[in-house]
């Protein structure tokens, strides 16, 4: 299936990702020359095959439900971008 | 710092007290200045390595200090170290500096390591060439005989890879989702670790595609490469994937055992109708060392590998899509200016911060997780994860180790403007044991018709590292692959 400038500007969208003008036509050339090539996996014979997340040879480990206080506001907040009265600080999400 | 080869010559001259660690550290930052024309280092602190050289001096002369005490080591900018910064060589960390330590990197430490700086990669681990830094490009140490044009050192893992080749460090650590420490290491003619997935500690390295990711050593010998996964491997409760198998002893893996009646099995769909002339020559004098050496030798079958890259290529950019949804310009690195409202913020500051390769990754597995084609793509290529997992459980029903090239080619040039596929299949040869969970390593093999390195490839099982580390130093044995690149790179009277 080849993917159109609708689904590029779409899939953007969904990834909160702002193209530019322009920018969609040649994403959506190369985002099509890529998921064609991957539909060589059609010709994979799948039927009955159960999907792998992931490999991990251990049981999931169970840990005690403790509350840990590894990070100090001010640790964390020395990264961020824009701060206030230890906050982050974003533009006005409600009037 | 060309007088030492080995870090266990490094360590036995510290240990009679020959250096110090404070000399060996300023050595190397001397060393490191004049070799900046690689771009191997993206930051250094010299303030941060002199005092960890200064502990280490104070240990040694309590008679205290670990296996890898004062021996100086480079570190991928995807792991978070103290006194550094951690940007993954991406604008959108641009300033963020980690107030932790990766697991991996605090484990380095608290055997005496000395960190010298932070190395270039691809952006966010994602490339083959180290070309989509945003610090540029990572030069390989090596060139084409009688030519002056600049090659790629590989990727992602290309300035650990070029630092070692160059002997600005005698290890570094590197992270492998598709093949990011394999490949590198067989462009520029080092050894490299991936270990088995889980046997390391993902906590504290930013995350890239979280099934595939791990972390692994790379050094200019398997021995060392194999002292130094040593230290880096080991549970941690922080990652819940990393196993609480004990961790063996890998160096002595590295020495004094032989391959003597090993099956090494040569999985025959690697040598399709493309592969060069030059690679099949190697990947056969490979195979006939390992015989000579009293192995045995048999072809197997991996009927799902030619699959590999596509499912590949659908499974780590759904996952990086998910893990790259944390830099939305609130918390850390780089916010868009005059933001019109938060979704503006988010939307703008992803734009200008993210580098091209990384915004198609993010697509694409946005693309193929969204609603509608989640089972198309997403769980299609799980499924053919599992089969190809089963053709690897098939195969090591038969043998004991796999032996295949590294990377379908030697080094290229940088600015080669390979599209995006055409940069896809240098990993042709090592996604599949990030697929199945396996570890792989690289080991210098020869110099082809350009006197460019190549690398071989070994795969074990899983937690299988011992036999296919013993199999690696005898690779390394027959190969004899001692010589280093003419020192272009250093001003004219240091060369």
């Amino acid at each position: 299936m080849s993917v159109t400038v609708d689904t590029v500007c779409k899939v953007a969208r969904l990834a909160r990702i702002h193209i530019q003008e322009g920018e969609a036509e040649r994403l959506t050339g190369e985002l099509g020359q890529i998921m064609d090539w991957i539909d060589v996996l059609g010709r994979c014979d799948t039927s009955n095959v159960e999907p792998l997340a992931g490999i991990t040879v251990d049981e999931m480990p169970m840990r005690r439900d403790e509350a840990l206080m590894n990070n100090s506001r001010d640790d964390i907040l020395a990264n961020a971008p824009a701060q206030d009265e230890g906050y982050f600080v974003v533009p006005k999400v409600v009037e | 710092m060309r007088e030492f080869d080995t870090i266990q010559q490094m360590s036995e001259a510290l240990s009679r007290g020959d250096v110090t660690a404070v000399e060996l550290a300023e050595a190397h930052l001397v060393h490191m200045e004049k070799a900046v024309g690689l771009n191997a280092f993206v930051d250094t602190n010299p303030e941060v390595t002199l005092a960890q050289a200064k502990a280490s001096d104070e240990r040694r002369a309590k008679q205290e200090g670990g296996r890898l005490e004062g021996i100086p080591l480079g570190i991928k900018d995807l792991f978070c170290t103290l006194g550094f910064s951690a940007n993954s060589c991406s604008r959108i960390l641009a300033g963020f500096r980690p107030n932790y330590e990766s697991h991996v990197t605090g484990r380095l430490r608290a055997e005496g390591a000395v960190f010298l700086g932070k190395l270039n990669m691809d952006e966010f681990a994602m490339g083959s060439s180290n070309e989509t830094s945003v610090h540029g490009p990572c030069i390989n140490p090596w060139r084409a005989e009688g030519s002056e044009q600049n090659l790629v050192p590989g990727g992602s893992s290309g300035g650990s890879a070029s630092a070692v080749a160059a002997g600005l460090c005698l290890g570094a650590t590197g992270t492998d989702t598709g093949g990011s420490i394999r490949q590198p290491a067989s462009l520029t003619g080092i050894v490299g670790i991936k270990p088995t997935y889980g046997r390391c500690s993902r906590w504290g390295i930013i995350a890239f595609a979280s099934s595939l990711d791990q972390a692994g050593p790379m050094a200019r010998h398997v021995a060392d490469a194999a002292l130094m996964l040593n230290v880096m491997a080991g549970h941690d409760p922080r990652d819940a994937t990393s196993s609480t198998l004990p961790v063996p002893d890998f160096t002595a893996a590295a020495m004094g055992k032989d391959v003597k009646g090993m099956k090494i099995g040569i999985p025959k769909e690697f040598a399709g109708d493309n592969l060069g002339a030059d690679i099949r020559k190697i990947w056969e004098n490979g195979a006939q060392w390992l015989a000579d050496q009293g192995a045995e030798i048999i072809e197997v079958g991996l009927p799902h590998t030619e699959y590999a890259l596509a499912a590949y290529y659908i499974i780590a950019p759904a996952e990086a899509s998910s893990n790259l949804a944390r830099y939305d310009g609130v918390r850390y690195g780089r916010r868009a200016e005059n933001p019109k409202d938060l979704e503006d913020l988010y939307a703008r500051s992803r734009a200008e911060g993210f580098g091209d390769e990384v915004k198609r990754r993010i697509l694409v597995g946005t693309h193929v997780l969204s609603s509608g084609y989640y089972d198309a793509y997403y769980n299609k290529a799980q499924s053919v994860r599992r089969l190809i997992r089963n053709d690897f459980t098939k195969a090591f029903s038969q043998v004991d180790l796999l032996l295949t090239p590294t990377s379908p080619n030697a080094a290229f040039p940088i600015g080669a403007e390979l599209d995006p596929l055409d940069m896809y299949l240098n990993d042709v040869f090592t996604v599949s044991t990030n697929l199945a969970g396996l570890p792989a390593m690289s080991v210098p093999a020869a110099l082809n018709a350009q006197n460019l390195p190549l690398g071989l490839q070994l795969i074990g099982p899983a937690f299988g590292e011992e036999k296919m580390i013993t199999a690696g130093a005898a690779l390394e044995r027959a190969a004899k692959f001692h010589v280093r690149p003419t020192p272009w790179w250093m001003p004219e009277g240091d060369r």
